[in-house]
């Protein structure tokens, strides 16, 4: 086993009950992400994927799964969780953006008053965050996420490969549309 | 450790080779000696230098990982050419939990041992060990300088390495 490589690929599968996806099941490619709410690469990649979904339509599935590194981002797990938590409301998508689009500001008490912003349920929100409710959850995102190869964050897979190649907007864009080409669908 | 260090190569020491044994300061007044973790698995992380932001999203993701590799009782030491009082400030820096050995004197000679070593660059090269219990190399892997190997070779390596301890 010296020496070896081997191909860096998804080993959690999509799953419709737990991944937080957009678009449809039917889309000829999908898109997943593992970021990090707090990494400055995923907030440069964010822009770029809304961009992406905006050009492809529904021809893109979008998944994004939690991949907190949180020694170097110490607010990214608990914004990770804030996610969740609004997820847990039906909300995560929203959450999701929020917490892009002002990732420079992610404690504790700024995730309370997003939780607000939204109209979540606070007092549930707030006891979920205080009991890490969610944790394990990101935990297991995190490790799917370690066991297919993740080393940095963001890392995509189109249709279950990493994508090696940079995440500017047409090169990515050009993957995918290559992708959705190729597909049998 | 002997003082014939091998030439620079381009395959780290393979899998099946006895891990050179070497002591290595930790801190400015503290070493630690590879041997005096026998009986336990030991990931060895060579990477080229303190603070290049491949090394703190590699190092960082490893201090992320950790308890997985304790679950499995492995102790990782990670190695640069780095002085020790540098590597106290990126620890701190960085929030990493683990030690960071200083190759630093006579310099890269632990690294040119694991065949690790990138001598037009006079740093260590990106590579990953994994020792089983009796010191013996059960894994290597050597990254392109730029890439970060990520966390789950070490994690096969280790599992492969409980399985057949437990078979």
């Amino acid at each position: 086993m010296s020496q070896t490589q081997w191909e860096a690929a998804l080993v959690s599968p999509v799953d419709r009950t737990r991944d937080h996806i957009q678009g449809s099941a039917g889309a000829p490619v999908t898109l997943v992400q593992y970021g990090d709410y707090e990494c400055p690469y995923c907030g440069e990649a964010y822009p770029i994927i809304k961009e992406i979904q905006a050009r492809m339509g529904d021809r893109l599935r979008f998944v994004f799964r939690n991949f907190p590194i949180s020694t170097s981002h110490p607010h990214a797990e608990h914004a990770a969780e804030a996610a969740e938590a609004a997820d847990a409301q039906g909300r995560f998508w929203e959450m999701h953006d929020l917490l892009y689009e002002r990732q420079r500001h992610l404690t504790d008490q700024d995730l309370h008053l997003y939780a607000e912003e939204l109209g979540l349920d606070v007092e549930r929100f707030d006891k979920e965050m205080e009991e890490n409710l969610h944790a394990p959850r990101v935990y297991e995102d995190f490790m799917s996420g370690v066991r297919s190869g993740v080393n940095g964050t963001p890392t995509f897979y189109i249709d279950g490969v990493r994508h090696d190649d940079s995440y500017e907007r047409d090169v990515l864009l050009d993957a995918l549309e290559r992708a959705a080409a190729a597909s049998p669908r | 450790m002997t003082d014939t260090s091998p030439p620079h190569r381009d395959t780290p020491l393979p899998a099946g080779t006895v891990a050179p044994d070497f002591e290595l300061p930790s801190t400015p007044d503290q070493k630690v000696m590879l041997s005096d973790f026998r009986g336990q698995p030991v990931i060895l992380v060579f990477y080229p230098e303190d603070w290049s932001p491949v090394c703190s999203d590699q190092l960082g993701l490893y201090q992320a990982v950790f308890p997985e590799f304790q679950k499995h009782n492995a102790r990782l030491l990670a190695i640069s050419v780095d002085s020790a009082w540098s590597h106290l400030a990126f620890a701190k820096d960085r929030n990493l939990h683990f030690p960071l050995l200083s190759d630093f004197e006579p310099k890269g000679r632990v690294s040119r041992a694991y065949h690790a070593y990138r001598s037009g660059d006079g740093t260590s090269a990106r590579a990953l060990f994994v020792l089983d219990a009796d010191g013996v190399i059960r894994w290597s892997y050597l990254s392109p300088v730029g890439v970060n190997p990520g966390a789950d070779g070490i994690l096969r390596a280790l599992e492969e390495i409980d399985g057949k301890e437990t078979s």
